[in-house]
């Protein structure tokens, strides 16, 4: 096996078996797992993926929200076992793969036209290495 | 011999722990290795283990010849027929033992007694099942004549208020006419990297026997490819 080949049987150990599908645009609930003392709690943070980046463990998306007129972003590690359910709630017409401009949009220009599509089944972890 | 082995370095990438954190590991493919020599204190004054990693390459369309070493690698090699050779084995001198594998293209010394080590036998990670961190010895990237800021991590000098052209240099080096000379040690530019250096008491995360990897947390030097010498940590804590 060649080097990229070993660094992939590293890495599908910590990837997930399933993933569940969504795009850029598309409004999210993503339920992460947080632990307060001894107690596990789900805490769930909602908005609209605007970017995703990195690839294989390292595969990072961001969700953006506005809170009390105030922009919050988030970045989430798709693999990471504290990551939960990823909802789809909406999706929004998109034609780029980073939605950054929408940080500089207030007010009702945030708005992302409506798209209506059947979501496909989730992506399966392929065993490529 | 201290848990030791020979390998070489695959890359860096992220795992997840069982609590759910990012891990950064960088994975080291090491061994199988091959016990070429035991050096003893009677014959060679000290102890140690001698292992080799990975198969020095053949020349091509040669594989056929019978020996598989060039003459330069097999170094001098005694006739058994000499006088000399036939008088040291009529007062009992051995030969030494041989590993039976091809020419090692990687080969180190661990310091100490063999322990139930033979010339010949094989060495793989699974020796490490047990080991909680690990110092990593290579050779650091090359960076070549560098200066200052970028050897020693100088400040450099200001963008402006005056200064000209000295902008990434070192400021001062010493005093004046006395003592008119430069004190031993002073930190200047110069060759950068290309060095041996050692990663101590990096976390062992993983270790997969049948991939022969070894995960360490964190980075270990040299370049992806590069030669390492691994070998159990004797920090304490």
């Amino acid at each position: 096996m060649n080097k990229q080949q070993l660094l992939n049987t590293v890495e599908q150990t910590s990837l997930k078996d399933e993933t569940p599908w969504f795009e850029i645009g598309d409004t999210v609930d993503v339920h992460t797992k947080i632990l307060e003392g001894n107690k596990e709690r789900i805490q769930v943070f909602s908005g609209v993926v605007i970017a995703r980046s990195g690839s294989g463990t390292r595969e990072m998306f961001t969700v953006r929200r506005i809170v009390a007129g105030q922009g919050v972003e988030r970045k989430f590690p798709l693999h990471s076992p504290r990551i939960g359910k990823i909802e789809v709630k909406r999706s929004g017409v998109v034609r780029r793969a980073k939605l950054y401009f929408l940080r500089d949009r207030v007010g009702k220009a945030v708005r992302l036209k409506e798209r209506r599509t059947k979501a496909p089944a989730a992506n399966k972890k392929t065993n490529s290495a | 011999m201290v848990k030791g082995i020979l390998g070489q370095k695959v890359g860096m990438t992220q795992i997840y722990d069982d609590s759910g954190r990012a891990v950064p590991v960088t994975v080291l493919q090491a061994g199988p290795c091959h016990v070429l020599q035991l050096r003893t204190q009677r014959r060679d004054g000290y102890e140690a283990v001698q292992l080799g990693y990975l198969d020095k390459k053949r020349p091509r369309g040669k594989r056929s010849r019978p020996s598989q070493a060039s003459r330069s690698e097999r170094g001098q090699v005694a006739n058994i027929a000499s006088k000399r050779s036939r008088r040291r084995a009529a007062a009992g001198v051995g030969l030494p033992a041989k590993a039976g594998c091809e020419p090692q293209r990687f080969i180190r010394e661990f310091r100490g007694p063999a322990g139930e080590l033979e010339v010949g036998q094989q060495v793989t990670v699974e020796a490490f099942a047990e080991v909680r961190a690990v110092d990593v010895t290579g050779t650091s990237k090359g960076r070549g004549y560098s200066g200052v800021m970028r050897r020693h991590n100088f400040a450099g000098q200001r963008a402006s208020h005056g200064v000209k052209k000295v902008h990434r240099h070192a400021g001062g080096t010493g005093m004046s006419a006395d003592p008119s000379r430069l004190f031993k040690g002073i930190r200047m530019a110069g060759q950068y990297g290309n060095a041996r250096t050692t990663a101590r008491n990096l976390k062992l995360v993983r270790v997969d026997p049948e991939n022969h990897l070894l995960l360490v947390r964190g980075a270990v030097p040299g370049p992806n490819g590069g030669f390492l010498v691994i070998q159990e940590t004797n920090k304490v804590g």
